[in-house]
């Protein structure tokens, strides 16, 4: 680099003062228009916003309130229904999917497995389908009256389900499809990581007596920390953020038992017109976004800082 | 790979119990899909007939016509094209333009620049949401193309990725370029983007199905009818008192294929896209 400033050195001396100007500013020409874009559109909506949080719109003018939208938030039953109903897709939905999507790149890895690349493609196909279309084609195959789902199960001798409209069933529901969606996903993800360990390592743990669950248990998964770190991380930002998928299925109902952080931000900014308090959820899922996936660093990022 | 190496040929409890498994999870990942076919083929009143309809009916140019005359379908598509197009041109170059500054010059305001671009990558656009909603609207850009679009044409994945991309080109080639009187413009579009188009074409990807897939804040921004984009059109289905859920499948599908499409044309770069630097690099 020191390099490039000799390089420069020797064009000032034989150009003018322009040309100099014109050096120091090239890396300016590149850099410029995303860092304007960035200044505008994200530094100073991120300032405002949080300004915004300590206001509130009274009588039609925007006063000052301290952090009375904060308290507000701690006794509003809705907040807590949307950090729960996360809470419960973090701690029921993340891990059951990426337990899934393990087992699916361990299969999927294995050399005796006859049609390997046709299982990836079918098993990737949800992670293509557009967000809202996806809840869209949920949203009708679940419907209660006629839906092909309880068509199915009245089929077996089983009684129809109200999916969306029991709080219960619409949780499994929505859980049902983000799991549909991502499983695959994650497990092309894990399969590249898998794929990057080599085949002696197998070998190795076979010489030493270990069988083929203890060569994954001890071996093989450890070694796949990172790209597991990188899945769950992924997948927690995503539920946090979780909208597309709850507001087309149930609008986040039935009594807001599908309801999740951002829907309520967009129902308390866009439907009640309440911009302070939306501002201030926004900046409370921020900082849970950010709190949760320095957990999962801590706990996933341990050993692997090679 | 093949630790298992050992009882090839013979036919294993646990493997066909295994593959079994497999088979089953795969009908529940593509089933939908052949549903999709099914459902957008047939009259709306036969789709929660008992029995379903099982097998694709005739019906698919009456549906399609029925989507035209609700939602204006084609002009939906043509808006949702034209949008993620341009945005995907315009990110994808300033966001390589963006990493390549900060992969291959020193200069005052690098390591700030840097640092915003790894805190924007943390920070979930949502929060923005009610702040530059207002922003918009003070500007008038309510209902306007460029309302969707210009925020967020500095992508901090794209940048950052990009700029991985950089640091691994050798100096000394920039160096020798320039020595050969090439300008700091013509280096980067002519010996530089060639050598990472890879991780140039995993970013276009990873762009076009993001703004393809944008509901939320197209929802927020378009206001008519004429300017909506698939997802929003697809949603306003859904609200309407009889709804057509044939057509709504039809569209469904219809908004996947391009994707779909995408994902058998560039499989390789689609993966690494949505690896984002998770395996290598």
């Amino acid at each position: 680099m020191t390099e490039r400033e000799t390089g420069a050195g020797t064009a000032a001396r034989a150009g003018a003062a322009p040309r100099r100007w014109w050096r120091r500013s090239t890396p300016w020409i590149f850099a410029g228009p995303a860092a304007a874009l960035l200044v505008f559109f994200f530094a100073y909506p991120l300032v405002a916003g949080f300004y915004q949080s300590f206001t509130a719109d009274r009588d039609g003018a925007t006063t000052w309130v301290g952090i009375a939208q904060y308290r507000r938030m701690m006794s509003d039953p809705v907040f807590w229904a949307a950090l729960r109903n996360t809470g419960l897709i973090l701690i029921v939905q993340v891990p059951v999917m990426i337990g899934l999507a393990l087992l699916l790149a361990f299969g999927l890895n294995q050399s005796w497995l006859r049609f390997r690349s046709t299982f990836r493609i079918a098993y990737f196909l949800p992670a293509v389908t557009m967000l809202v279309a996806y809840s869209v084609v949920f949203r009708v195959l679940l419907k209660t009256d006629g839906g092909l789902v309880n068509q199915m199960l009245t089929a077996v001798g089983l009684s129809e389900i109200d999916w969306l409209n029991s709080p219960g069933w619409a949780r499994l529901a929505l859980i049902g499809s983000i799991t549909w969606r991502w499983t695959g996903y994650n497990a092309v993800i894990l399969l590249a990581g898998l794929q990057t360990i080599g085949r002696e390592q197998y070998e190795a743990a076979a010489i030493d007596g270990a069988g083929a669950v203890t060569t994954y248990l001890r071996v093989i998964l450890p070694q796949l920390r990172p790209v597991i770190l990188f899945c769950s991380v992924t997948s927690t930002i995503g539920t946090l953020q979780l909208f597309d998928e709850n507001y087309v299925l149930t609008g986040g109902g039935p009594g807001n038992a599908t309801m999740t952080p951002v829907l309520y931000l967009y129902k308390v900014g866009f439907e009640q017109l309440d911009f302070g308090y939306a501002a201030a959820l926004a900046w409370v899922i921020v900082v849970v976004i950010g709190l949760i996936s320095y957990a999962q660093f801590r706990f996933f990022g341990r050993d692997s800082s090679r | 790979m093949n630790h298992i190496a050992r009882g090839t040929g013979r036919l294993r409890p646990g493997r066909v119990l295994f593959v079994l498994l497999l088979l089953v999870g795969a009908v529940i990942s593509t089933a939908p899909f052949y549903w999709m076919v099914v459902a957008s083929t047939h009259d709306n009143s036969e789709l929660f007939q008992s029995p379903p309809p099982f097998m694709p009916g005739g019906r698919f140019m009456h549906n399609l016509v029925e989507l035209e005359h609700s939602i204006g379908f084609g002009r939906v598509m043509f808006n949702s094209a034209g949008i993620a197009v341009v945005y995907t041109v315009l990110s994808s170059l300033i966001s390589a333009m963006c990493g390549y500054a900060l992969a291959k010059y020193r200069f005052r305001g690098r390591g700030l620049l840097l640092g915003a671009v790894l805190a924007t990558m943390m920070i979930p656009f949502q929060v923005l949401l009610v702040p530059l909603f207002q922003m918009m609207a003070s500007l008038g850009w309510v209902d306007t193309y460029q309302a969707v679009v210009l925020p967020f044409l500095a992508n901090s994945f794209g940048i950052f990725l990009m700029r991985q991309a950089f640091l691994g080109f050798p100096d000394e080639l920039i160096e020798s370029a320039r020595i050969d009187g090439a300008g700091d413009l013509r280096i980067f579009y002519q010996v530089v983007l060639p050598v990472v188009r890879p991780q140039l074409g995993a970013l276009v990807i990873f762009t076009f199905m993001t703004q393809w897939n944008a509901f939320l804040w197209p929802l927020l921004m378009l206001n008519s009818e004429d300017k909506y984009t698939v997802p929003v059109a697809l949603y306003t289905l859904i609200g309407q008192s009889h709804v057509d859920y044939a057509g709504l499948i039809l569209g469904s599908f219809l908004a996947t294929l391009p994707l779909m499409l995408i994902f058998f044309l560039f499989q390789k770069q689609f993966v690494s896209g949505l690896l984002g630097g998770a395996v290598k690099g």
